[in-house]
């Protein structure tokens, strides 16, 4: 057992073991459905759900959380990287970034509709626009730690502005990019979740609204753990792979 | 080939943090220098006064200046190398990749970079980060990289500051060795004045703010130097001497 301990696999194992007993105990004293149903029929709502739309839906959202993640991450980095490079324009556009960062989720979501109508554009730009400033700071964070010697080098040796780009502003940016891409995912799937239930017919969100009609609890946690499922596991098997093959000159 | 490289700096300043009074520092006015072509010269002066400055300038670095950097052609078309005063390397390439990086566009860059790290004794290390390696060890890469483009002109910082003897002695063996090799015109700062003499043919002094050249003398003893031979010993007082009454 002491052996098994010094795994660290096997603690985080035992840690989600842990929780999950812990929440069936609740529920056993709580005894109500509507308010905590336990693991074992929310186990069995995911089977339910999986064998009715529960796909349809899940990847409607994987579609929304895509495309404005793609979306703010190369708007805002290419505004990040800009601030960062040219004293002049971070002066200009800095009030604008700090006005966008506070901003409420929910306004610029209602707004989108109200501007571009209830569709899939407006669903998505709202999504965006939330996550834009961040992505903005963070990169222009790193744009402003670059190392300016190294960018020299690459200028001795007489290379062209598309290869230091390449070769040597990416490499020192991509902490950056990947602790945006980090933060960008775990919030844009929040919103677009709102997004899907204020104005959209489809989609994990708007099922969760739908169920919450119904009281069903049940089925609400059943399709909000198969969606964290499938963000952690990119998280796990996309963003972690790729940080570590790009990143292990740091160990 | 280069033919001499000429050297005009009218001025050359630096704006002061002095905003009221809109002052600046004057660096260099006119100084002349002219290197022969696979000459080996040191530069040799007080810190502050703009050595580090001379080398971005003949780089081509630092264009912000009154004057030409001039041999036949422009100076840009002439293969530079320019061992900086920290090594410079990128922490994300490995060591022989960062030899690699000047000459990537070559087909024999494998073949180049690969006889560079064995020259500086580095091969059993060449699939490691900068960060796994010691502080002369980045040195040596710095110096194999610096002679990967087989330079016409090659600048050299302040190479051999703050390491200890013997790496240093190691790394003045290997930077002869590699010179001897395709003889780039060489130019090296210093403010240690046994390393200025010990290594070059010619060496020029230069003073304090605003800076010129005081002296321009050619160093005939033989190779290798020992600086505790009678010849060095006499030059290096009468080296200093002069340079003292200049001032």
């Amino acid at each position: 057992m002491n052996n098994l301990l010094k795994n660290d696999l096997f603690r985080r194992i035992i840690s989600i073991i842990f929780l999950i007993i812990i929440w069936e105990i609740i529920s056993q004293i709580v005894n109500d459905k509507i308010i905590l149903p336990s693991p074992k029929e929310v186990a069995e709502s995911i089977g339910y759900h999986a064998s009715q739309d529960l796909h349809n839906h899940v990847i409607i959202t994987l579609f929304r959380v895509a495309v404005a993640f793609f979306l703010a991450m190369i708007i805002g980095s290419g505004i990040g990287i800009l601030m960062g490079r040219r004293k002049k324009f971070d002066d200009y556009f800095d009030g604008w970034l700090i006005l966008a960062l506070n901003v409420p989720a929910l306004v610029t979501i209602i707004l989108c509709f109200i501007w571009f109508g209830l569709n899939e554009i407006a669903a998505i730009i709202a999504v965006a626009i939330n996550k834009i400033p961040t992505v903005t700071v963070i990169l222009r964070e790193g744009t402003k730690a670059i190392d300016e010697k190294l960018l020299d080098v690459g200028k001795l040796y007489k290379l062209s502005k598309f290869e230091i780009i390449k070769n040597i502003l990416c490499p020192q940016l991509f902490p950056y990019f990947v602790s945006a891409a980090r933060s960008g995912l775990a919030l844009i799937w929040k919103i677009v979740l709102v997004v899907e239930l204020l104005g959209r017919s489809n989609g994990v969100g708007f099922k969760i609204n739908e169920f919450f009609s119904m009281f069903d609890t049940t089925s609400i946690l059943a399709y909000t753990l198969v969606f964290v499922f499938i963000i952690m596991s990119l998280e796990w098997f996309l963003i972690k792979p790729v940080e570590k093959r790009l990143t292990d000159w740091r160990i | 080939m280069p033919k001499d490289l000429i050297i005009k700096i009218k001025k050359k300043t630096f704006p002061l943090r002095d905003k009221i009074n809109n002052k600046e520092n004057i660096i260099f006015k006119n100084l002349e220098l002219n290197i022969k072509n696979r000459e080996f010269v040191s530069i040799f002066g007080p810190s502050g006064c703009g050595k580090t400055t001379l080398l971005n300038m003949i780089s081509g670095l630092d264009n912000n200046f009154d004057g030409s950097i001039t041999n036949e052609k422009s100076i840009k078309d002439y293969t530079i190398s320019y061992m900086f005063q920290s090594p410079r390397l990128f922490p994300w390439l490995t060591a022989i990749e960062n030899i690699k990086f000047p000459i990537k566009k070559q087909k024999n860059c494998n073949v180049i970079a690969n006889q560079l790290i064995k020259n500086v004794g580095l091969e059993k290390f060449k699939n490691q980060y900068p960060n796994k390696l010691s502080g002369g060890m980045q040195r040596r890469i710095s110096l194999a990289r610096a002679f990967a483009p087989d330079p016409e002109i090659l600048l050299l910082d302040e190479p051999f500051i703050s390491i200890d003897k013997k790496i240093s002695n190691l790394l003045k063996k290997l930077l002869m060795k590699l010179w001897k090799k395709n003889k780039p015109m060489i130019i090296f700062v210093t403010h240690d004045l046994d390393e200025a003499i010990e290594l070059a043919d010619r060496i020029f002094f230069l003073s304090n703010l605003p800076s010129k050249v005081l002296l321009d003398h050619k160093i005939n003893l033989k190779r290798p130097r020992n600086n505790k031979g009678k010849q060095f010993v006499n030059l290096k007082r009468l080296l200093s001497s002069t340079t003292n009454q200049g001032k």
